[in-house]
């Protein structure tokens, strides 16, 4: 790992503290625990504070992220393509063989862009009007369901968890995202990516620790709306979903090389209105 | 000829009494016993358990009915599961036909349906009449257009039916809970075992006896009647592919947490508390009749009823005086007579419910209203109630009541509004009224809810998706929308 020696020539390497993300600000769980999942760096071991705290700044970052235009929303996804791209050699070093690595940049990247150009056309494609049977012009739109809480696999790190941090974030929700516990510094990086693309503070915020002392308290929040499992064993979606009907929480289950809008709206809730017609 | 200023003034004091008009039920043949409908026709059950349908308004037993068990559930499942191949096959144009079908007869036999939804219910008949079955066969119709144009409905992907469909529907809409639920089902190519109401099973049994008419294939729809256990039967049924329930909150998380680990797919519909918000500048007899029908309508057994009133400081007074002479004119008894607004409380249960949920708001210190108000000495009554003086932390500010009980709360501002309106779990429906379109869309884009009526409540059509935010449920029902759950998309 790169941060572990000192560098060539004599140099002598500042390492990088890895910190959670929460409300826009890198902090150290509030536990003051760390962990070295690989017997070398530390890495916040975040505890159930730190993910209420999470929660807290998500849900308070809901509705100024919702009410952004379409357009801005598209425009700040775009620019995290722009950081991640000018991160990458960063990133390469940190996912290990150059090729592979470079491979997965590229395809992170792009999910951001793709995602990006979705925010101001999927109400087109998604929603419409409905032509009722009766005086009243009826129209259906997506929005987003609120907070997201976000499983990334554990392979492949980055891509992986871009390509569901980016649909959820495209569709106007706030996210939660529990970094693989053996895997964590590819997510960890990306909330520095995050951090300097505009998003306002609490949209997105990333967490890493011990699965098992956090993943209960997130399939179990009573504000979390919705919960991603694509980096979670089956055992462990059965244990979400019961959790999960708490409070009737949605339970998103994809593949998880999947781009598709139907994956953002899964992050949504379709709301119809009603107005009468006349003079 | 005109009045003279006498005639009329005399004219204005007295009281007109409206005559009986109530609707004839000697054309409607209810059986005195049911069978199951399993693999296209009536079957005797495994099940040697039957229960009274009884109704509401006179609490005379109407028929009796089989509480299904294990054996007769399995054997619904296994039935919907062997018709499975051969109606997801079919040329989706074919399949079209028959439910084109099945909407025709529903409008047929529209009188018949309507008498006994209305006997079996206590709903008011000119409610069924004009609402639930004109609906429910619009339904049918609606989807059966669809079931030959799957490909179009969602862009870069081949829609496949899901398999066995396990439906479970509530007593509010017997017939129309069915029709939201059969047929997005079948246009999408699945079969289905459906479970009615334990109080409302009759227009679903009269349903199978129109699937036998239209000469659906054998198994494509299966009607089993039974109470939570036996829905529960059909939901864990390891054959059921795709669950959709429609009731209370409480057993839908019931049915979320066992399906857990299964991979079966599931939609909810589940309760509300929404907010009806009257503004200021709203015109307030528009509003007042949009009150009364967001709350009274179906004797407030509605899931999007709008059980909070949320008026501006400004007009509480005068809408509130408007309210109570309206309620004062609102007739209350026989469900079968044309004239009736309210009619009775579905169940001895459902009353109960209603009566200890007003209590605590007496309780608690609200003001109860209620209009001067004979109820008839049998069956289930309750007057429509209004309370003010309701703090939101008031049980009849948070539970969902399900009866025709309104709480009025007040506000200052839109923000104050929108704060108060969306301080629930529940997240189905919200309503608004005012003149001002900018205001109309702010409110509605703020409103966290599933459905929005702005200057109206309470309509639905078969084009326009139904369902909720938050504790209200997933997935919706209705339009386009409504056959996402039916299907996977490859």
């Amino acid at each position: 790992m790169p941060t572990a020696k000192n560098g060539t020539n004599g140099r002598i390497d500042v390492r990088k503290t890895y910190k959670l993300f929460i409300a826009g600000e890198f902090v150290r769980s509030e536990s003051g625990r760390a962990y070295r999942f690989d017997g070398n760096v530390n890495v916040p071991r975040g505890s159930r504070k730190d993910l209420r705290d999470a929660v807290r700044a998500a849900r308070g970052a809901v509705a100024g992220w919702s009410a952004r235009t379409a357009m801005n929303r598209g425009q700040i996804l775009y620019r995290a393509a722009e950081m991640l791209d000018g991160r990458r050699a960063q990133f390469v070093e940190l996912l290990g063989s150059a090729r592979a690595a470079h491979k997965e940049v590229d395809e992170a990247v792009e999910a951001l862009v793709w995602y990006a150009g979705w925010t101001d056309k999927l109400a087109q494609v998604i929603g419409g009007t409905n032509p009722v049977s009766g005086p009243y012009f009826n129209f259906t739109i997506p929005e987003p369901t609120g907070v997201v809480g976000i499983v990334a696999p554990e392979k492949p790190a980055l891509v992986g968890l871009v390509r569901r941090v980016a649909p959820a974030l495209c569709g106007g929700n706030a996210v939660v995202v529990l970094a693989p516990q053996e895997n964590p510094l590819p997510a960890l990086t990306l909330a520095e990516v995050l951090a300097t693309s505009d998003l306002p503070a609490g949209v997105a915020n990333v967490l890493s620790g011990f699965r098992k002392e956090l993943l209960p308290w997130l399939s179990a929040h009573m504000d979390v709306n919705a919960i991603d499992v694509a980096g979670c064993s089956p055992d462990e979606v059965t244990e979400i979903e019961k959790a999960a009907a708490d409070n009737v929480k949605r339970v998103v289950k994809y593949p998880a090389d999947e781009l598709s809008p139907y994956l953002i709206t899964a992050f949504m809730e379709m709301k119809t209105v009603w107005h009468p017609v006349g003079v | 000829m005109a009045l003279t200023k006498r005639q009329s003034e005399e004219l204005a004091k007295q009281t007109f009494e409206y005559a009986p008009a109530p609707e004839s039920t000697d054309f409607v043949k209810i059986e005195p016993r049911y069978n199951l409908f399993i693999g296209g026709k009536m079957v005797a059950a495994h099940s040697k358990k039957h229960f009274p349908t009884i109704n509401p308004a006179t609490e005379q037993k109407l028929s009796e009915v089989v509480e299904a068990d294990e054996v007769d559930v399995d054997r619904a499942v296994k039935a919907a599961d062997e018709a499975f191949d051969s109606w997801s096959r079919m040329a989706p144009s074919r399949r079209a036909r028959y439910i084109f079908r099945i909407s025709r007869i529903l409008q047929e036999r529209a009188r018949e349906l309507a008498v006994v939804e209305t006997m079996d219910g206590g709903k008011p008949i000119k409610e069924s009449r004009d609402v639930d079955i004109p609906l429910a066969a619009a339904h049918f119709f609606y989807y059966a257009g669809w079931a030959d144009k799957l490909e179009w409905a969602f862009p870069n992907r081949k829609p496949r039916p899901l398999g066995v469909a396990g439906q479970v529907i509530p007593w509010n809409f017997p017939l129309l809970m069915l029709a939201w639920k059969i047929a997005p089902a079948l246009a999408a190519g699945n079969t289905v075992v459906l479970k009615p109401a334990e109080t409302t099973p009759l227009s679903a049994l009269l349903f199978a006896d129109i699937c036998m008419q239209a000469e659906l294939p054998p198994g494509v729809v299966n009607i089993i009647t039974g109470g939570g256990k036996t829905g529960s039967l059909v939901v864990t049924h390891p054959g059921v592919k795709k669950v959709a329930f429609t009731g209370s909150t409480e057993v839908g998380k019931l049915i979320q947490r066992s399906l857990a680990g299964t991979g079966k797919r599931l939609t909810l519909e589940l309760g509300g508390k929404a907010a009806n918000i009257v503004f200021d500048d709203a015109p307030l007899d528009a509003a007042v009749e949009g009150i009364v029908n967001g709350i009274y309508f179906n004797q407030g057994h509605v899931c999007c009823a709008g059980s909070r009133l949320l008026v501006q400081e400004s007009i509480a007074e005068p809408l509130l005086e408007k309210l109570k002479l309206r309620l004062g004119t609102l007739r209350l008894g026989d469900p079968l007579d044309k004239n009736t607004d309210i009619g009775a409380i579905n169940s001895k249960a459902q009353l109960e419910k209603i009566e200890s949920l007003v209590e605590s708001g007496i309780e608690e210190g609200a003001e109860i209203f209620q209009p001067e108000c004979k109820l008839p000495e049998r069956g289930y009554w309750f007057p429509p109630t209004l309370f003010t003086n309701v703090s939101q932390s008031y049980r009849i500010a948070r539970e969902e009541i399900f009866g025709p009980v309104l709480s009025v709360l007040t506000f200052r501002t839109p923000a104050e509004a929108v704060e108060k309106a969306n301080n629930t779990p529940y997240g189905l429906s919200a309503g608004v009224w005012t003149d001002k379109g900018s205001r109309i869309l702010w409110m509605a884009e703020r409103m966290r809810a599933g459905v929005v009526w702005a200057n109206t409540f309470n309509r639905f059509d078969p084009t326009s998706p139904f369902g909720g935010y938050k504790e209200s449920g997933f997935g919706r029902e209705g339009g386009r929308h409504g056959l996402l759950p039916y299907l996977e998309l490859v």
